[in-house]
């Protein structure tokens, strides 16, 4: 540990002075558009002269710099004993200083343009989330990953007994980040899994843009009588070509737009998921994927809160399956943590076996909810949505809406009726497990000993009907089991706490 | 057994949080008051169209409501977890084991510090319930109860 000493010696440290470049050109990206925009309005008065223009063009750029030279001028932290600080701001300062017991993971993320440079994006997760987490961007690769070594260090020192504040854990062999590949997807797999994939914002982003450049355009797109218009001359001709020809026109739109899907579907996927490893280090999970952003994500393993196997409608008929962590900590903005998004249920097992859970087995005892949870669900959805067709009825202009809104009432009552079928819950000697959905099912295995508080509620028509919901206070994640008898939710109240008192916070199984 | 949630074996929580639970009830209906007082003044309908019928709601809501919901709220400490049982139409029966508390306060606005009472907040890491209120207790009792919970919270290591 001497480098940290080294550094507490040095004191307070700047981020890479290259920062300033990337997030320049950073910033630059966003001031493209109101440039653009400066330059075709310029156009439009005629009047500005060439010069004037480049100027502004000149000013913004030079403001863009300033500015960012600024805030790294302005932008300090230290890794000391205890804490990490930060202490950024030009006008207004702020300091934040975060103590590394509450540090869940250090992430590291490293985008396209800051890659050039060599750098990275070095984000301390304390489970608050978004722009409350302590961030640094950018320090260089051989900074991240050794704020990345401190900190864990520092973590585990508090561990061993306090007696003397000296005390440092024995330094772990050499090489601590060679560890077992536990999953990888090589590109085979992942175009597999774009197929998959199927993704149509691409159509939304398209149609954002044209709305954004809408005035750059020589006519009015949102114009119908105008297209109507321009349809009536090549128009009138397709019209002319009978029943056929325009279904062929639409199945092959359709086809386009399929197409169009499945290929964003792809390039998304492999983009986001290039290169995926998973591998088991001593220090936990640790996760690396991306082609363009490359991420690196450590997870100390008892920090997994629990476990969520999920699949899609279609890609089940394959046995895909995904894996994700629940923890405090997130993963870009959301707090499951992909581990292997796109496995056999085989590959999966040994996952989650490194992760201290078990999936459920053959003989797992499970239980189904009250029925009577699952009629008046139904009821609930359906009931208002048929008295809402019934009303369209009445008016002539609406009455074409009933029958959808009798398919959509038709359609909750089955669903709540697999979904009788299909949910279920369990509570083995050591775990607690939920299936989920329907169509494409999900299943979470808790640890009930990782388990913060345990709630039974009761709504005014549970209590008629005498039922009730049990809904457990679970790190990162939710986890509730409703509509079950009381007296089965009371047992089960008791178990989970038994199994919590059991274990105190401070000793949980590594 | 009855499939309702019962308060059998609970602790009441202290008969001043109804006076407390009248006021901030009586504050909310205040602005209808001086609402229908004006309608009176303004003369719109016949004599007590606005003010009787505002009135009896609310005189109902100051004086059962606050009673019912006091009676449906109470507490259970034993020496590891705290139950927390609350709720006049959406019943809700909280336990938290104390070796899961992250930390813990003792909140006192202006009413309740006038009839010395206090809240007792108890924060956990989960995401539901990440932190339990226990409104309604005398300011000792729960500085006794926060006291005796903090010897439980043991360090955090999750």
């Amino acid at each position: 540990m001497s480098t940290a000493e080294e550094e507490i010696a040095e004191g307070w440290q700047r981020v890479h002075p290259y920062a300033v470049v990337v997030t320049g050109i950073g910033n630059l990206k966003q001031a493209i558009f109101p440039m653009v925009i400066a330059l075709f309005g310029s156009q439009g008065v005629g009047g500005l002269g060439t010069g004037l223009l480049l100027l502004i063009l000149l000013l913004i750029l030079l403001f863009n710099v300033g500015g960012s030279w600024l805030s790294w001028r302005k932008l300090r932290y230290l890794v000391s004993e205890s804490d990490v600080r930060l202490e950024q701001g030009i006008i207004s300062r702020q300091a934040r200083s975060v103590p590394y017991d509450r540090i869940q993971d250090v992430s590291i993320e490293q985008g396209l343009l800051p890659r050039l440079f060599g750098l990275v994006e070095v984000r301390f997760e304390t489970g608050v989330g978004g722009k409350d987490e302590l961030e640094l961007a950018y320090v260089t690769m051989e900074e991240g990953e050794r704020l990345r070594e401190v900190v864990r260090d520092q973590k585990e020192a508090p561990a061993l007994p306090v007696s003397s504040p000296d005390a440092r854990p024995v330094e772990e062999p050499a090489a601590p980040e060679r560890g077992t590949l536990l999953f990888a997807m090589p590109p085979a797999r992942l175009v597999n899994f774009g197929l998959f994939e199927f993704s149509l914002v691409i159509v939304a982003i398209l149609g954002a843009t044209l709305q954004q450049v809408e005035f750059l355009l020589p006519f009015d797109l949102w114009d119908l009588e105008g297209w109507e218009q321009r349809l009536s001359g090549p128009g009138q001709w397709l019209a002319g070509l009978g029943w056929a020809s325009q279904a062929i026109g639409l199945f092959v739109a359709l086809a386009t737009l399929a197409l169009l899907g499945i290929v964003t579907g792809v390039v998304r996927t492999v983009l986001r998921d290039w290169d995926f490893r998973l591998e088991k280090t001593p220090k936990g999970f640790r996760r690396r994927r991306g082609l363009l952003t490359k991420t690196d994500v450590v997870m100390p393993a008892h920090r997994v809160q629990a476990v969520t196997v999920g699949t899609g409608i279609v890609r089940r008929v394959w046995g895909w399956h995904s894996l994700s962590f629940i923890s405090l900590a997130q993963d870009s903005r959301s707090a499951n943590h992909d581990v292997a998004p796109f496995a056999q249920m085989a590959e999966l097992e040994p996952i989650v076996a490194e992760a201290g859970f078990h999936l459920p087995a053959a003989d797992t005892d499970w239980h189904r909810p009250s029925p009577k949870y699952r009629i008046d669900a139904a009821m609930f959805s359906a009931i208002p949505i048929t008295i809402a067709g019934i009303a369209c009825l009445f008016f002539e202009q609406t009455e074409w809406i009933a029958p959808v809104l009798f398919a959509i009432a038709l359609f909750e009552a089955v669903r709540q009726h697999f979904l009788w079928h299909y949910e279920r819950h369990a509570v083995d000697a050591t775990q607690i497990l939920t299936r989920r959905g329907w169509l494409a099912p999900r299943t979470t295995v808790a640890s009930p000993m990782k388990l913060h508080s345990v709630e039974i509620a009761q709504g005014p028509i549970a209590r008629r009907r005498g039922y009730c919901h049990l809904v457990f206070g679970l790190a990162g994640g939710t986890l509730a089991f409703n509509g079950l008898k009381l007296e089965e939710a009371e047992a089960m109240r008791c178990g989970v706490l038994e199994s919590i008192a059991a274990v105190d916070f401070a000793n949980l199984p590594r | 057994m009855d499939p309702r949630l019962a308060n059998e074996g609970l602790t009441p929580l202290d008969p001043s949080y109804v006076t407390v639970l009248r006021i901030e009830t009586l504050l909310i209906a205040l602005p209808f008051v001086a609402g229908a007082l004006a309608g009176e003044i303004g003369g719109l309908l016949f004599t007590g169209a606005f003010l009787v019928p505002v009135v009896l709601v609310f005189s109902l809501l100051v004086l059962m409501v606050p009673l019912k919901r006091f009676n449906a709220r109470g507490y259970d400490i034993s020496d590891d977890r705290l139950r927390v049982v609350r709720g006049l139409m959406f019943r809700k029966d909280t336990v938290v084991p104390f070796s899961r508390v992250q930390h813990i306060d003792v909140e006192q606005g202006p009413l309740e510090r006038a009839f010395g009472i206090g809240r007792l907040v108890l924060h956990t890491a989960g995401t539901h319930n990440a932190s339990v209120v226990l409104p309604g207790l005398r300011h000792e009792t729960a500085v006794v109860m926060r006291e005796a919970i903090r010897g439980h919270v043991k360090r955090e290591t999750l």
